[in-house]
């Protein structure tokens, strides 16, 4: 069982208090109604599946309940770090 | 008789006798054995039959990598418990074990006919014979194979051990307590780190128990151990999984070698998690492959010695050592000088360490050096074998009772491999070592390769000038995978050692291949005619050894699997005879059955008070949620369908939740209390699923919005008074509110007192009567429930359930959202187009409702259903078509998603979703059902008070 850093809590906690919340850094539209067809099937459905470092998002569910980003390696399944929203991507 | 007791030594308590029986006979042991050493005591070879040709089997090994002798034990009803390994079972008085895999008996078994016919079973066997045809798969191939081939019988009876499960933290955790393993924690334990030591036996020493000089050490190593107060011994534990992050999943026997414990639990799992790990699982000695290598009485030569030196039993009275390696001419030794017969050592290789030859020469034992075994005689056990002098091809027999194998050895890497260590090949074990780490853990001792007892040479299968074609080697003893097989999967063009490995099925079975992987992979190799490392490893994965299911599930069945949720009100509706429904891990009643009632005259019974009296109803599982904060409307406005910010404190609105592909995700009724506060209600099974979003929403895409979303599900019962005579029956009870029609209209909020308790009342109706909804602090729930029951007694009040919700709710088209929508359902799609704003230039979802597929006509819409038929219910999840006569398969246009019979309007409904069904009202449509196929006719969904007239009352 995988033990994940919580950036609000700052500690590494078992990742059966978390939820995977998808890929990271995928901003709503501002403007929705003034997104094409195709910009908005881009933000709605298409998502990276990359082969090594991810990023995507987390939440402490069962913990303080707060969403935050992380870069997770998809093959070795190893988090590399964890970030609170809204800081910049790394 | 092949096995006997030594007049001394072993570590067995000689002053215990221990009574225990096999298939049924009585045999006597000593405390201390083994089902396998004890067996072996009494001079039994014969342990089982093999699993697809059914030839008998004697034990190979004397741990837990035994690959034959599998057996079950029975400790009285549901308890039973198949494919133990002989070899790991502690005998005690009473214990029942039992053969498996033969009929009728173990030495007369009908299936060894499959042996004879063992040309028709060769590699891929399953895949080439049972393809076709189709149907005589599950009719007659797959109940033939299950009777004959395969392990032990599941259990049938439900298992009623209790088993326990805890977790575990320690700074440094070794695994494996052999010589390795103990000086590792020895060395460890003056530190103040916290250690755990597990082992899978029932003693620590693992090699050292079957080496009697190393005894003195042992006992005081381990009392050493036992001291220190850092330092936590688990014996009987198998650490089966090595996981994420240094976590170890294990498995304590606590009670199997005790004689009839049934009170206490029965094993427990330990899930720990370790600062480092240290890996001391040893290594696996590793048989030989020549014709005949499964006769009983071949064994693996350390084998021989641990039964001799640790069980004080002989596998024979003259034993015969075939070696490629030198560990084994250790063992024949060792076992002369416990007072074992050694007639003979054969060894492949030309020449050996002459210090060997100088101690074989003293002991006596004749040796044979460039020669190897190409047969062994004796069904049931070994009476002689055939070897080869390679020099000059001829063959000549040597008389012996157990034949001792020295392949050589492979580390135990299981655990390493579960963690994504590496492994690097090294040519001169013919082995798999660790390599690089991929957690903070390290190997020791035999499982790093790391072994004191002299070196061998590597080979797949032993030359013999015998046709190859006629020879049985195997490999796989457990899943009866011969080097024939594997080179004949090379031949058909197999060259990944992971599709050899599932063609050939070697090392598929439950051992995991812990003896065969490695002989597996040099017959591929050469083969193949390339290095082993270039055809790859297979996976270990967990467990290491099987595990019980009840060890795994612990404390999470019956009850106890998932928690029930229960309403204040749930014990009255208990106490009324209420059949229950589970509903999101909620239990609701569903109906109150009077005397003789079914569920269906229950629920018309209960429909009809509705709507012509007065009903009362627990909704208390609903999802609430308090939105607070000055951006609260602001909030909700962006979050659902329709417009909130114009919303009066005091008023409630029906709200739309889509996801932002503007699919229907949920609904409720919502009020808003004060300019900054609304009580936000969901569907009973959405409340989670709902704040999680509106978290995610607020946090991560509007974090500038001042709100707090707090869920108060668990904070409020939830009386529904429904009907008529509701207004009555609630008027006399409340303090502080209104109830007239213009003070207090349909979808509104009112705070107040109830039987002087605080209360937010909604004037709200998921039935289309006159309805209120009575939110009460929970513990008060029953409490108020009871004084309505009382209060409303001269109306025959009528408590009903989820079942009459559901019709009542349906007559009036009220959908439910997962019922008649399944997250494919636009609002348009359900008719709810008038709970969206339009004005509102955002929302979520309200992008996706432009989306090409979403205004493209033929979308599946829900109407309503009419049979014509009245009488007729349909099933709810039939399918609808167009044109009866269409050969089948027929093209399905929708299905129906909720149906009922509506004792008020004395005829059956239905809700559909129908393609392109907005525009087919009036049309008739056709269900086939077994037997009949039904028509109907497209409807609005409303079927009783189109106009709403009784809810303004
Ligand atoms: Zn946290």
């Amino acid at each position: 069982m995988i033990l994940i850093h919580c950036p609000y809590c700052d500690e590494k906690r078992p990742e059966i208090e978390f939820a995977n919340a998808g890929q990271a850094h995928i901003a709503r539209p501002l403007d929705p109604a003034g997104q094409s067809d195709a910009d908005w099937e881009a933000y709605l459905f298409i998502r990276a599946n990359p082969r090594g470092r991810h990023h995507e998002r987390w939440r402490h569910v069962h913990g303080c309940g707060r969403f935050f980003n992380a870069v997770r390696d998809t093959v070795t399944d190893k988090f590399e770090t964890t970030y609170k929203a809204g800081e910049p991507r790394r | 008789m092949s096995g006997f007791r030594l007049e001394t030594g072993g570590r067995i308590d000689r002053s215990q006798p221990v009574t225990f029986s096999f298939d049924g006979k009585a045999y006597q042991g000593f405390a201390g054995d083994t089902l396998a050493s004890a067996l072996l005591a009494n001079g039994v070879m014969l342990f089982g039959r093999s699993f697809k040709y059914h030839r008998p089997r004697g034990l190979v090994a004397a741990g837990s990598e035994e690959p034959n002798a599998l057996i079950s034990v029975h400790r009285g009803p549901g308890r039973f418990t198949p494919n133990l390994r002989a070899t790991g079972v502690e005998i005690h008085n009473g214990l029942k074990a039992f053969s498996q895999n033969r009929w009728p008996s173990l030495a007369m078994d009908f299936g060894a006919i499959n042996d004879r016919l063992g040309m028709f079973f060769p590699a891929g066997f399953y895949n080439k014979t049972f393809m076709w045809p189709r149907s005589f798969w599950d009719r007659v191939y797959e109940p033939a194979i299950r009777k004959m081939a395969g392990l032990g019988d599941a259990p049938t009876a439900e298992d009623p051990d209790v088993y326990a499960s805890t977790y575990a933290h320690c700074d440094l955790l070794i695994i494996g307590a052999g010589p390795a393993g103990i000086d590792a924690a020895l060395g460890a334990m003056d530190s103040n780190k916290r250690i755990v030591l597990i082992d899978e036996q029932d003693e620590l020493g693992g090699g050292a128990l079957a080496d009697p000089a190393l005894w003195p050490w042992l006992e005081r190593s381990v009392k050493a151990l036992t001291e220190a107060t850092n330092v936590t011994i688990l014996t009987r534990t198998t650490a089966f999984g090595f996981y994420h992050d240094n976590f170890i999943g294990a498995v304590q026997r606590l009670t199997d070698h005790l004689p009839n414990v049934t009170d206490t639990p029965r094993e427990k799992l330990w899930r720990i998690r370790a600062g480092e790990v240290v890996l001391a699982q040893g290594a696996i000695e590793r048989p030989l492959v020549f014709d005949g290598n499964d006769t009983p009485g071949v064994m693996l030569s350390s084998a021989a010695r641990v039964f001799a030196n640790r069980y004080g039993v002989a596998v024979g009275k003259a034993l015969t050592l075939m070696a490629s390696h030198d560990s084994g001419w250790h063992d024949v030794f060792a076992l002369a000088k416990a007072g074992v017969g050694i007639s003979a050592i054969i060894d492949v290789r030309k020449s050996v360490d002459s210090a060997l030859l100088h101690a074989a020469e003293r002991l006596g034992i004749k040796v044979y050096l460039n020669h190897g075994v190409v047969g062994v005689n004796g069904r049931h056990n070994v009476s002689s074998v055939e070897i080869c002098d390679y020099s000059d091809q001829r063959v000549h027999r040597i008389n012996c009772d157990a034949l001792l194998m020295a392949g050589g050895w492979t580390p135990s890497v299981h655990l390493w491999s579960h963690s994504k260590g590496s492994l690097k090949w090294r040519d001169d074990l013919g082995a798999y070592v660790p390599d690089v780490p991929n957690e903070n853990v390290r190997c020791i001792g035999g499982c790093f390769g790391d072994w004191d007892f002299g070196t061998g040479a590597v080979i797949d299968v032993l030359p013999t000038p015998k046709d190859q074609s006629r020879i049985k080697a195997f490999v796989d003893y457990q899943n009866d995978v011969t080097a024939k097989d594997i080179k004949l999967a090379v031949r058909e063009g197999f060259r990944s050692i992971e599709h050899i490995k599932r063609y050939t099925t070697n090392g598929m079975a439950t051992d995991q291949g812990k003896t065969s992987n490695l002989n597996g992979l040099q017959i591929a190799s050469s083969a193949l005619n390339k290095p082993v490392p270039d055809i790859g490893l297979t996976s270990f994965r967990p467990p290491y050894t099987p595990q019980t299911f009840g060890a795994l599930a612990g404390h999470a069945k019956g009850a106890l699997f998932q928690p029930t949720r229960t309403t204040n009100i749930d014990s009255w509706a208990q106490a009324h005879g209420a059949v229950f429904e589970l509903v999101a891990q909620w239990r609701r009643a569903r109906y109150f059955p009077k005397a003789g009632e079914d569920m269906h005259a229950a629920v018309n019974r209960e429909c009809v008070a509705v709507r012509s009296s007065v009903g009362i109803f627990d909704a208390s599982t609903l999802g609430k949620i308090e939105v607070v904060g000055p951006d609260a409307a602001e909030f909700l406005n962006r979050m659902y369908t329709n417009p909130w910010k114009a919303l009066e404190p005091g008023r409630c609105r029906y709200g739309l939740l889509l996801k932002e592909d503007g699919f229907i995700t949920d609904d409720g009724v919502s009020a808003r209390l004060a300019p900054d506060r609304f009580h936000l209600t969901t569907t009973t099974g959405g409340a989670a699923r709902v704040l999680n979003m509106m978290e995610d929403y607020l946090q991560t895409e509007w974090p500038d919005l001042d709100v707090w979303l707090t869920s108060t599900t668990e904070q409020y019962a939830v009386i529904a008074l429904q009907g008529p005579n509701a207004r009555k029956v609630l008027e006399p009870l409340v303090e502080g509110i209104d109830l007239s029609a213009e003070a207090f209209p349909h979808m509104a909020i009112r705070e107040g007192t109830i039987c002087g308790i605080e209360t937010r009342l909604f004037r709200v109706s998921f039935t289309g009567e006159l309805g209120f909804e009575i939110n009460v602090p929970t513990a008060y729930g029953r409490f108020i429930w009871e004084r309505l029951m009382a209060q409303g007694a001269q109306y025959d009040i009528t408590a009903y359930g989820t079942e009459a919700m559901h019709v009542l709710r349906a007559e009036k088209g009220f959908i439910i959202v997962g019922q008649d929508t399944d997250g494919t359902v636009t609002p348009f799609d359900a008719g709810l187009d008038w709970a969206v704003g339009k004005k509102k230039p955002d929302f979520v979802g309200k992008r996706s409702m432009a989306r090409p597929d979403i205004v493209a006509p033929g979308r599946k819409q829900l109407v309503g259903l009419l049979t014509d038929d009245p009488n007729v219910v349909l099933e709810e999840g039939a399918q609808i078509v167009a044109y009866p006569n269409q050969p089948i398969p027929m093209t399905m246009i929708g299905h129906v998603t909720s149906s009922y019979w509506s004792e008020t309007l004395g005829r059956s409904i239905a809700m559909a979703l129908v393609a392109g069904g907005h525009d087919m009202m009036g049309d008739t449509l056709y269900i086939p059902m077994p037997g009949k196929t039904h028509t109907a006719k497209v409807s609005g969904t409303v079927f009783y008070d189109l106009e709403g007239a009784r809810l303004h009352v």
